[in-house]
């Protein structure tokens, strides 16, 4: 998880700028004016929305920012309580629900406006594990419907306080004051009059309540993410994110707005299998996706020039030690991914032409190799098939060799996996060392 | 590891990688979401390193020895028992849950002619382990009675005409035990030693496997089912290949 | 320390096939369902995927998906005059010991019962006279083959079943079972490959006249979605099959078809490792109010629920329904009582052979893999100049050539130690091909189940005890089903051949081919003479429902659980559809 290392050192760096109380900065970046659209005088406990439409708009809107899956625990419906282990402590997802104590209950739609796209809590300044940077490009309609959708949650009273469990300096959220002046572009959605709906649709949705360049960017030394390989695909450490951007060796470049709609909409494009934390995007935010809306998405990713990427030089396969691995792959492999790498249509990924899994960066395929994965559940797809682990069963070796193969049999070309990232990867994971036997 | 973890943290190696098994009684709401093996479900290979845990009497193994490799000889068909390692997989199987008896049932009231009667063969209410332990030992004083000499010493032929004795019942052993089921305990614990998969000790280097034309731990043969009474040369595969 | 748990509509106990339709059903008609189930959690990815699946020794010689004795064993004579022994080690019976029951276990054959095995009783007077059934303690089962068909149809569609159909709506399809029932339309999948003996005994029967198809499987031939939107995979003949977990998704289980989507749904709770210990009554002992549970480390509690289901083996549902007081216990002395009433078998012989210069590869299998005829099965051969009534599946079957379970399927006088056994295995395992008769099993008056007055189990319960053997009808039919089936091993070139007639010899569990058990708690349309109404729901107590083969009144000449899943269906749908509107009997005793 290098990059969110670097995040944490960034923070750490401007948290020392702040205490030094550098005076001119960020006019810009902590101007709320946008929020002035909002009431500011009715409590969030004091208001319970009856226009169903908004309600309805709104909670769809929740779904296209995906709230519940980090305020919803067992707690009750977005009570919170989700904990979120770093090295600099804990952070603890807050409780949402209209309760006036330990809720957003005392909140005016206009505070409301102030923390979901500004950052700006009741209790100071937010961390960017909330996604506010993303949720600024959410439009005032938006806002209000989600506002009104937000009357209408039940209040739970779960007293939480969301960072009792961070260490100094973290713990001063003022420092986020810094991260936001150099990193938030506190700018709404601004449309593109040369491009039709659906484009600005998808880039609204992509950007925005989306988030996706939170994870398909790679980040700089500071964490954030880079203009300059926007969605061209990002390592989180111990999942690697894949470029959106229309290349064709490692992209969606062979993919239709369609099939990224299907892929969206139901966890599969018949050759792809949402897993990982894709997975759990899929189930929890992108399966509610309208049509128009996913494929608006999709039409938006396939207006994206395609990233420089090149594919690997071939490895041949047909080699006498590759013929080894090929029966490794009929014995462990094919009677899920198919003798020709075919997979199982929507529920075990295809090898062949399967774009995501060719990226120079395997970690997917690794991780999936070393602690097993699971596919999204659904409602068009119920399996959520698993993948099992092999870490128990296969060498640093015996795994990167399986992967080579994969990866440039059925026409595919791609760098070959070296043991060593295996075993870095199985050390990271805490994975299993392979059995010994007799 | 969730994707919250990931998107929200700010560097943690979150880990979940310990391998946790359904021990306790659970209430379940929701798929389980875990995904490495269930740790008791992992394959449990015998490798003791310090040497046997049951047969740690020597002349136990001499007998034991003697005895498998009558019933399985080296050959042309392939090596002795002992020598693809039946004698190491006995010992871990007797150690484990199997040599514990633990699927039995062994409760009272016992009454052995009835259960025989009943069940058209004896049944039994020690543990196998116990069994063997009982077993040896009689072997061991019918070969002193009958040929003056410990049971390894006892050439091949005589070796044979006691084991036919078992296996017909014409034989009986000391102290109580039915000779000829020990001998069918005996001859079915060999043979699995012979082929079940060499995680277990036994059947070294897949030659219980090569002798017959099993191609062991696969799991796919859709190429192969339409080749229709060919002999198909397979090369047999282990549950866990050293390479 | 006693458990109390919120109350759920409904409970179920025991998670197998049964349980989880039940579940299915329910839960998708809104109920609150609690299933509780003494095994633990286990899925195909975490617990028997690919890499560890193939394991003979662990999972058939040693049988650790199955429930050992030791949890609960059964116990058995051949006669009332006879002091009952318990079953101390493994035998013919396959108790399921998970989530998921014996379904995860299981071979997959999945076949319907014809609509003869409904109605025996009445088909058997008015084909052949009252005379032919004389000793036997026929009845029918309430419900017709036509009446059954939607529910067949829906649990084939849950389960992916694979297969050819002989009929459609009364039209004869080549192929197919021409013998079979009328089907609404085709299997969900096509049917699976030939083997190399499955092609010779489909040539040798098709040239004697008769009429092979491709068994009905539950190793499915392709991928496939079934109805709830969970995803099968294709069968890819591994040869392990029964014993065994499936790791590729392609043999029906609650597993592949139905739990990830019942898992899911937010009016679902699964307690695992706990066992129902019995139900119990109100006081005025007219419904039930809950049952009795004990978790694995030992604490009791209590579940309330509205309505009491009971899935369990066929065994156990007899069990638990004795050890609740739910029905009076049968006598075959008065023929009062029906609780333990009707217990049948399954009637099954083999026929083995040889092909010298062959290659039969048996590795290559699948728990259902096999061809069969239906010419001599049920009723679909005039019996009129037999001495019995019923019959059975004559099948040439690839389910496996897992080395150790074969090692003793060697040509007549081969030894079984020495250079001699390694000689004759080194020449027969390539060599051998089978044929199974899978028959009928009629009722008797003293072949029963009852609780055991000696032997308890691990919590100090009365064991089951079963009172059987063979009966002369299901005797001679095996002996005219056996020779029709070395004719065709005959026919088909099979050398050296061993023929075992398993009725020949007094039965005990250890030397049967066979782990259905089935009856003991059947249904029927008279209270006297059966523990449910044809709807599974006790006619003692309104709100108790009795699911499984132990609801079959007599035993088709098949395998029994497609008949399971699709009775289950059919007593979820009468629940959620009538019951619970205005609970009590739905149907007058």
């Amino acid at each position: 998880m290098a990059n969110w290392k670097k995040i944490g050192a960034g923070i750490a760096v401007i948290a020392v700028v702040a205490a030094i109380g550098a005076g001119g900065w960020a006019w810009h970046s902590l101007n709320t004016v946008a929020s002035n659209v909002a009431d500011d005088t009715t409590r969030l406990a004091d208001f319970k929305s009856t226009d169903q439409a908004a309600i309805e708009r709104g909670e769809y809107v929740m779904r296209l920012g995906d709230c519940s899956a980090c305020h919803t625990r067992e707690n009750g419906k977005f009570a919170g309580g989700y904990e979120i282990g770093t090295p600099f402590g804990t952070l603890v997802s807050s409780n949402i629900t209209p309760d006036a104590g330990t809720g957003i209950g005392s909140m005016t739609e206009r505070d409301f406006f102030n923390a979901v796209r500004q950052g700006i809590g009741q209790h100071g300044m937010l961390y960017p594990a909330m996604p506010f940077t993303a949720y600024r490009k959410f439009s005032d309609q938006d806002m209000h419907d989600l506002w009104a959708y937000m009357s209408t949650v039940t209040p739970v009273k779960h007293d939480i306080d969301e960072n009792a469990g961070m260490k100094f300096p973290y713990n001063i959220r003022l420092a986020m004051a810094g991260w936001d002046m150099l990193f938030f572009d506190n700018s709404g959605f601004r449309v593109d009059g040369s491009k039709d709906d659906a484009w600005n649709r998808g880039k609204y949705i992509v950007d925005g309540g989306g988030h996706c360049a939170a994870c398909h960017s790679p980040r700089n030394m500071l964490g954030a993410e880079m203009g300059s390989a926007y969605l061209q695909g990002g390592n989180l450490g111990e999942w690697f994110a894949p470029d959106l951007t229309s290349n064709p060796h490692a992209g969606l470049g062979t993919a239709s707005a369609q099939d990224i709609a299907n892929y969206l909409q139901t966890g599969s494009d018949g050759v792809a299998v949402a897993a990982g934390p894709m997975a759990e995007a899929v189930e929890h935010s992108t399966q509610y996706f309208s049509k128009a809306d996913a494929l608006a998405v999709g039409t938006y990713l396939k207006s994206l020039p395609a990233s420089a990427t090149q594919p690997g030089p071939v490895q041949p396969v047909d080699t006498p030690a590759m013929q080894k691995v090929a029966l490794a792959y009929e014995v462990n492999c094919s009677a899920c991914h198919g003798l020709g790498g075919e997979g199982i249509e929507g529920m075990v990924p295809a090898f062949k032409a399967n774009h995501g899994l060719l990226s120079s960066d395997a970690t997917n395929m690794i991780h999936a190799m070393l602690q097993g994965a699971r596919a999204a559940h659904t409602h068009d797809r119920q399996t959520a098939a698993g993948m099992p682990a092999f870490d128990w069963k296969m060498d640093d070796r015996q795994i990167a060799d399986l992967l080579t193969f994969v990866r440039n049999s059925w026409g595919n070309t791609a760098t070959p996996v070296a043991a060593s990232d295996v075993g870095r990867l199985r050390e990271f994971l805490k994975a299993s060392k392979k059995m010994a036997t007799p | 590891m969730k994707r919250r973890d990931l998107l929200r943290s700010f560097g943690a190696a979150m880990t979940t990688s310990a391998l946790v098994s359904p021990a306790a009684a659970a209430e379940l709401k929701g798929f389980p979401e875990q995904t490495a093996m269930s740790a008791d479900h992992l394959p449990r290979p015998a490798m003791k390193g310090g040497g046997f845990q049951v047969f740690t009497q020597e002349n136990d193994r001499k007998i034991l020895a003697a005895v498998f490799d009558r019933l399985i000889p080296s050959d042309k068909f392939g090596p002795s028992a002992s020598e693809a390692g039946c004698l190491e997989f006995l010992d871990d199987q007797l150690a484990g849950r199997y040599g514990e008896g633990r699927a039995l049932y062994l409760e009272g009231p016992v009454r052995p002619e009835n259960e025989e009667a009943i069940m058209g063969s004896p049944q039994f209410t020690q543990t196998p382990r116990q069994r063997y332990e009982d077993g040896l030992k009689a072997l061991e004083a019918y070969a002193k009675a009958t040929d003056g000499v410990a049971f390894h010493a006892l050439s091949p032929g005589r070796i044979d005409e006691i084991l036919s004795g078992l296996e017909e019942g014409k034989i009986e052993l000391p102290n109580g035990v039915k000779g000829k089921w020990f001998f069918e305990l005996m001859l079915q614990n060999a043979r699995e030693g012979y082929l079940a998969d060499p995680l277990y000790g036994g059947n070294r280097d897949m030659a219980g496997w090569k002798m017959i034309g099993f191609p062991g731990a696969r799991y796919d043969y859709r190429p192969y089912i339409e080749r229709q009474g060919e002999n198909l040369k397979l090369e047999p595969v282990s549950l866990i290949p050293k390479d | 320390m006693t458990i109390e748990r919120p109350k759920a509509d409904v409970v179920i106990c025991g998670l197998g096939w049964a349980g989880s339709v039940m579940a299915e059903e329910l839960t998708r008609a809104g109920l609150n369902v609690t299933a509780i189930e003494r095994g633990a959690w286990r899925d195909t990815s975490t617990d028997f995927p690919p890499a560890v699946d193939p394991d003979e020794l662990r999972w058939t010689t040693r049988r650790e998906l199955l429930q050992p004795m030791s949890v609960e064993t059964t116990t058995f004579r051949n006669r009332m005059d006879q002091t009952a022994a318990p079953v101390r080690n493994w035998s013919a019976y396959q108790f399921g010991w998970n989530v998921g029951g014996a379904g995860t276990h299981w071979a997959g054959m999945s076949w319907r019962f014809t609509p003869w095995d409904f109605e025996v009783a009445t088909q058997t007077r008015e084909r052949y006279g009252a005379a032919k059934a004389e000793g036997l303690q026929l009845q029918d089962w309430g419900v017709t083959y036509a009446e059954m068909e939607p529910y067949y149809d829906r649990f084939e569609r849950i389960a992916g079943t694979s297969g050819i159909a002989g009929n459609i709506n009364g039209e004869i399809k080549p192929g197919g079972n021409p013998f079979e029932g009328p089907r609404a339309r085709e299997y969900p999948t096509p049917p699976l490959k030939d083997t190399f003996w499955m092609r010779e005994f489909r040539e040798a029967s098709e040239r004697m006249g008769y009429h092979p198809f491709t068994l009905p499987a539950g190793n499915i031939s392709q991928a496939y979605v079934n109805p709830l939107g969970v995803t099968m995979g294709p069968c890819t003949y591994c040869g392990f099959c029964d014993f065994h977990g499936c790791g590729n998704f392609s043999k029906s289980s609650p597993q592949a078809c139905i739990l990830p989507a019942l898992m899911r749904r937010p009016n679902f709770t699964l307690l695992t490792e706990t066992e129902v210990l019995h139900a119990v009554k109100h006081d005025d002992g007219k419904t039930a109010k809950g049952v009795k549970f004990i978790t694995k480390e030992g604490e009791e509690g209590f579940q309330p629920a509205d309505i009491v289901i009971i899935t369990a083996y066929q065994m156990d549902n007899v069990r638990l329904m004795l050890l609740s007081g739910i029905g009076e216990q049968y006598d075959p002395a008065t023929g009062k009582g029906t609780v333990g009433r009707n217990y049948t078998y399954q009637t099954c012989g083999t026929v083995n052979a040889f092909f010298s210069d062959k290659y039969t590869n048996p590795f290559i299998g699948g728990g259902a893999l096999a061809v069969q005829i239906d010419d001599f099965n049920g009723d679909n051969f005039d019996h009129g100049n037999l001495d019995f009534i019923g019959g059975a599946g004559i099948m040439g079957y690839s389910t496996n050539g897992r080395p150790i379970q074969n090692m003793n399927n060697l040509r007549p006088g081969s030894k079984r130690w020495g250079s001699a056994w390694k000689e004759a295995y080194t020449r027969d395992y390539n060599q051998g091909a089978g044929i199974f008769i899978q028959g009928t099993s009629m009722p008797v008056r003293d072949a029963y189940l009852d609780l055991d007055p000696d032997y308890r189990d691990r919590h100090g319960q009365p064991l089951l005890r079963l009172t059987f053997d063979w009966n002369r009808n299901d005797q001679n039919m095996l002996r005219y089903l056996t020779d029709r089936s070395v004719e065709i091993m005959r026919e088909a070139g099979g050398e050296d051949m061993i023929v075992e007639n398993q009725a020949e010899e007094s039965w005990n569990p250890y030397k049967q081919h066979s782990s259905h058990t089935i009856g003991g708690a059947v249904m029927g349309a008279d209270p006297t003479t059966s523990a449910l109404n044809p709807f599974l729901q006790s006619w003692d107590v309104h709100n108790v429902f009795v699911v499984g083969a132990s609801a079959f009144p007599n035993n088709g000449g098949y395998n029994p659980t497609v008949t399971v899943g699709a009775l289950a269906v059919r007593a979820a749908q009468a629940i959620h559809q009538t019951y619970v509107n205005n609970p009590g009997p739905l149907v007058k005793g």
